[in-house]
């Protein structure tokens, strides 16, 4: 274990390095903001690595503890630490943050440092959301995160951006708001304490466990999206420029099904049993339903935001289910669709960065002008329909596995997933890709660059990585996802 | 003839005696100063601010003491208050200055010796312990605001909010010593700690003392201004010159604060499940109505007045739960979140107007909303203070605004008042919205005036510190929040 405050490097390295990119001002000092940014992203990624080396794998509890206190009027803490459910998301996340800066490099050409400095500070943000252990410092950062999002999607955005920023922002803080009185009412129960981990031993009677499940529920289910309030994912991931749709995707809508598991199912257990059907249901509806919305958009970034929204339905699906196949099955998804995804939006944002336009429409035939890209695409599509060996599959395959168990019925609309996501994913690759060359704009097309092709390599590798051995993944989880479930399994009602 | 009379123990009442006496003084040398040095004008009463503070810090004891025959009250509240009272007034006269003197019609002495009058009052509101005192205290201020309001007499708007400002003004102070008059009915005494005895022993008329009460929220609430006695605010907010307006938007919340504190809490404890009911609905409506109506504003500042409708009725859940069925365990707790949180609004609302006072120059006054798209463009920093102040206000994290909500809001839960926080909550959410659009005006939009900022250095420094507290005490908000509590245990 290293004595270095690791997590907190995580969190303020990116965010300083932010506030650095921010002093170089003017789009004059571009390309100096440009290498801040990497050197910051790259920085921050580096100091995130010890965490998985160091980890020990056999622990269940908090590992990479750090304990100050911040607001003792309140008994609020500074109190960080990983588990094995959320290390892996610290890494993601800062793995993601080198591609978006990457991403944005030559395409964005105006306020430039503020862009940068926006994905770097949102970067250390979400890193605090899944290292903290006190519920108002998690708070602080979930709502903080907020921001920056709003900017990179108001100001980079497309021509509907203003309505979308809002729309994201206001959607987000609504649930959010009521997580907060939820979070003072435990505080309150538990006697002064704001420690998740106190939190997770409090007992509750069955009736309050209801009511702050349901205001978790709201929080959550508004930012992972789950049906019926999803309506702002699809509007925020058209309208942001393509890095604000990858961090989005890969990492955005991690954070309410970590809350989940870090809130839900530990503090509320009871009611989660209780309202677990109800979840199920929504989760079901989401991958059935919004697979068929898919299905027939005609915006690429639409069809790949709807898409995002039936496979975190699996997860919601996999968490409520309360077995360990099923919980890690959903963790593997969440990672994996942090590649895929981020990687489908890359490639959009490539073709768009061509033509300026994301309708399927406008496109086919693009392999005759662009193959090293059609073959990537391929690659991704393949990936987000599920098909084996890479990372999509995997998660799928553990959460309808345990859905086979947990009710049979469950488990079948549960796999239409794999049908409805071959469908749209190879349907809209098939339009755009194959065919004749549908317009001379298509046949002007170049092939994807070095910086293109490094982008879409590095998240292939981690793409087949993950399909093929999992292990690596899995195997650090396993002992909190058994922790977690030992826990969820006993009734805090006394 | 004197044989009853005893010099009174002046030294609690030292910054006031000294404030006054300097007030006085720059009156006088004032009319031997030239319109074209106003500067000495403004240095000396910089510096009678900051000699006052100097005395205040000196005299300043953890003690509770009564002067004046128990007329005023000397305590770690009324000190903190006081302080930051003079911050504020510090801050507003430096926000003013370049204003001022860029439109030479209102930079006249009177516009500085009516706020160190205006200041005067506001401090012996704070000390008040007497309902005569209280009066008084409250008249100077008052007074001296009509006038400043009506600084501007070439302007339509100016002098039309100046007198609607003291018709209501006056209305509200009537309502208030009717309400004084009464409760002095039944239970005899005008002074403040004597009340609270007095109504311990329970033997005055409950129906008079109720009715009183009544008549008492009323006045209270028109100078709060929350709804539904808040009529004069968008319209003094927004007629007044925008210097004016940060005054008024600023450091006499502190001192509406105080008087709320000294006339219910210290006097009228035991009616507090009367006042409290009241309360609550001034609030709920307050939130209800201030936000609601700021969203429809095109002005920036009658935007802010709406917004200062909706934040005093969010202070005001902070004082409606100080006690449950007669418990008050729970009272320095929610007491000292609503001192924070005005602290912390008077502190962000000066930064909003200082920033319309920056982006102000001669002829130009940078009140409407439009005036600020594409500010990102114009000038990255101060739209980054923007920025902050607006997410400070809407209550979003980091920001000092979220500790503040936060603070009243675990009072709010504390007291079991959930479905207050939660329409509290909820009617935040709607105010996220103006806040967010004038980020989207910034930020956003193109820029439709691509004229420079031209604003002094020392008001450039001032306005980046200010916006950098609001980000610092988000960070750290423990100090204030301790001294809030400190204060109020040492003073209740």
């Amino acid at each position: 274990m290293s004595n270095y405050p690791l997590l907190s490097l995580a969190i303020w390295i990116p965010i300083g390095a932010g506030l650095l990119v921010l002093m170089t001002g003017g789009d004059r000092n571009a390309p100096l903001a440009r290498m801040l940014a990497l050197a910051g992203a790259v920085a921050g990624f580096l100091v995130t690595l010890p965490l998985w080396m160091g980890f020990d794998v056999a622990q269940g509890g908090m590992q990479f503890v750090e304990l100050h206190g911040w607001i003792p009027r309140f008994n609020i803490n500074y109190h960080l630490g990983v588990d094995g459910i959320s290390m892996l998301f610290v890494i993601l996340n800062a793995f993601i943050t080198i591609i978006v800066v990457a991403a944005g490099w030559e395409v964005i050409q105006s306020k430039v440092a503020q862009y940068m400095a926006a994905f770097l500070i949102m970067s250390g943000l979400m890193n605090g959301i899944f290292s903290a252990l006190d519920g108002i410092l998690f708070y602080v950062f979930f709502e903080a995160s907020l921001i920056p999002l709003y900017l990179i999607i108001g100001v980079w955005g497309g021509a509907n951006r203003v309505y979308a920023a809002f729309k994201f922002f206001l959607y987000t803080l609504f649930g959010s708001l009521l997580f907060l009185v939820a979070q003072l009412y435990l505080f309150f129960l538990s006697g002064g304490s704001f420690s998740i981990l106190d939190w997770h031993k409090l007992p509750i009677d069955l009736g309050p466990q209801i009511w702050i499940f349901l205001a978790f529920l709201i929080a959550f289910a508004v930012k992972v999206p789950m049906w019926p309030v999803h309506t702002w994912l699809p509007d925020a991931h058209v309208e942001a420029p393509t890095g604000g749709s990858i961090v989005l995707a890969a990492i955005g809508l991690k954070l309410g099904a970590y809350g989940f598991l870090r809130f839900s199912l530990p503090i509320a257990p009871d009611a989660s049993h209780e309202l677990a059907g109800f979840v199920i249901a929504l989760s079901l509806i989401a991958v059935v339903y919004i697979g068929f919305v898919a299905l027939v958009q005609a915006d690429m970034k639409k069809l790949v935001a709807y898409s995002s929204i039936a496979h975190m339905g699996f997860v919601t699906l996999g968490f409520f289910m309360f077995s360990a196949l099923a919980i890690e099955g959903a963790l593997v998804q969440m990672i994996s669709h942090g590649f895929v995804s981020g990687a489908m939006f890359f490639c959009i944002g490539v073709m768009y960065d061509r033509l300026h336009s994301r309708q399927i429409a406008d496109y086919g035939g693009v392999v005759n002008t662009m193959p090293k890209f059609a073959a990537l695409f391929m690659l991704f599509s393949m990936a987000n329909a599920g098909l084996p060996a890479t990372s999509g599959f995997v998660g799928e395959f553990m959460v309808i596995l345990a859905a086979v168990k947990f009710n049979f019925w469950v488990a079948f609309l549960a796999a239409t997933s794999l049908i409805l996501g071959a469908a749209y994913s190879l349907w809209m690759y098939k339009r755009v890709i194959f065919g004749a060359i549908a317009n001379k704009h298509v046949e002007e097309l170049t092939d994807i660059n070095g910086r293109e092709f490094a982008i879409l390599a590095v998240l292939a590798i981690c793409t087949l990585w993950m399909g093929l051995y999992p292990q690596m993944f899995t195997e650090v989880m396993h002992a909190s996802v058994n922790d977690l479930l030992r826990h969820v399994a006993v009734s805090k009602i006394q | 003839m004197f044989d009853n009379f005893v010099i009174p123990d002046l030294l609690p009442a030292a910054p006031e005696i000294f404030l006054a006496a300097m007030a006085m003084a720059i009156l006088m040398i004032d009319l031997f100063v030239k319109d074209s040095r106003r500067t000495v004008t403004f240095a000396l009463t910089q510096l009678t601010l900051l000699g006052a503070a100097a005395i205040q810090i000196y005299t300043s004891d953890s003690q509770i003491t009564y002067t004046f025959s128990n007329m005023f009250v000397d305590d770690m509240m009324a000190d903190l208050l006081k302080l930051f009272v003079y911050m504020t007034m510090i801050v507003v006269m430096f926000y003013s200055r370049a204003y001022l003197f860029d439109r030479p019609e209102m930079n006249k002495g009177e516009y500085y010796v009516l706020a160190l009058f205006a200041t005067l009052g506001m401090l012996v509101m704070i000390s008040a312990n007497n309902f005569v005192t209280l009066y008084v205290g409250l008249e100077l201020l008052s007074l001296s605001l009509y006038a400043m309001v009506a600084m501007n007499r070439d302007s339509l708007a100016s002098t039309e909010a100046a007198m609607k400002y003291f018709v209501l003004g006056a209305l509200a102070s009537g309502m208030l010593l009717y309400g004084m008059s009464m409760i002095y009915g039944a239970t005899g005494t005008l002074e403040i700690t004597e009340l609270a005895e007095a109504l311990y022993q329970g033997e005055s008329n409950r129906t008079v003392l109720v009715f009183g009460l009544v008549f008492l929220v009323a006045g209270l609430a028109f100078k709060l201004g929350v709804v539904p006695f808040h009529m004069w605010i968008p319209d003094v907010y927004h007629g007044a010159p925008t210097p004016v307006t940060l005054l008024i938007g600023s450091a006499p919340k502190l001192a509406a604060f105080a008087i709320v504190m000294r006339l219910l809490v210290s006097g009228l404890i035991t009616l507090a499940e009367d006042w409290q009911g009241m309360l609550i609905i001034l609030s709920v409506l307050s939130m209800a109505v201030g936000n609601l109506a700021a969203i429809a504003q095109t002005n920036l500042k009658r935007m802010l007045a709406y917004s200062a409708i909706s934040h005093m009725g969010f202070m005001l859940l902070g004082i409606v739960t100080g006690v449950v069925g007669g418990d008050v365990r729970y009272a320095i707790n929610a007491y000292s979140s609503a001192m924070f949180y005005v602290i912390t609004y008077v502190l962000t609302t000066a930064a909003a107007f200082g920033m319309i006072l920056l982006m102000s120059r001669a002829g130009f006054e940078a009140d409407q909303l439009d005036d600020y798209k594409g500010l990102n463009k114009r000038s990255p920093w101060f739209a980054g203070i923007m920025l902050m102040i607006m997410f400070s206000m809407a209550g979003v994290p980091f920001f000092v605004g979220f500790f503040a909500k936060f603070s009243v809001l675990q009072a709010v839960v504390a007291a079991g008042y959930i479905w207050l926080a939660i329409v509290a909550v909820l009617f935040s959410l709607i105010g996220a919205f103006y806040y967010l659009r004038v980020v989207k005006l910034m930020y956003f939009d193109a820029p439709t005036d691509e004229t420079p900022i031209v604003a002094g250095l020392d008001m450039r420094i001032l306005i980046s510190a200010n916006g950098i507290a609001v980000a610092v005490l988000g960070l750290f908000p423990q100090l204030i929040m301790t001294l809030c509590a400190f204060a109020l245990l040492r003073s209740l």
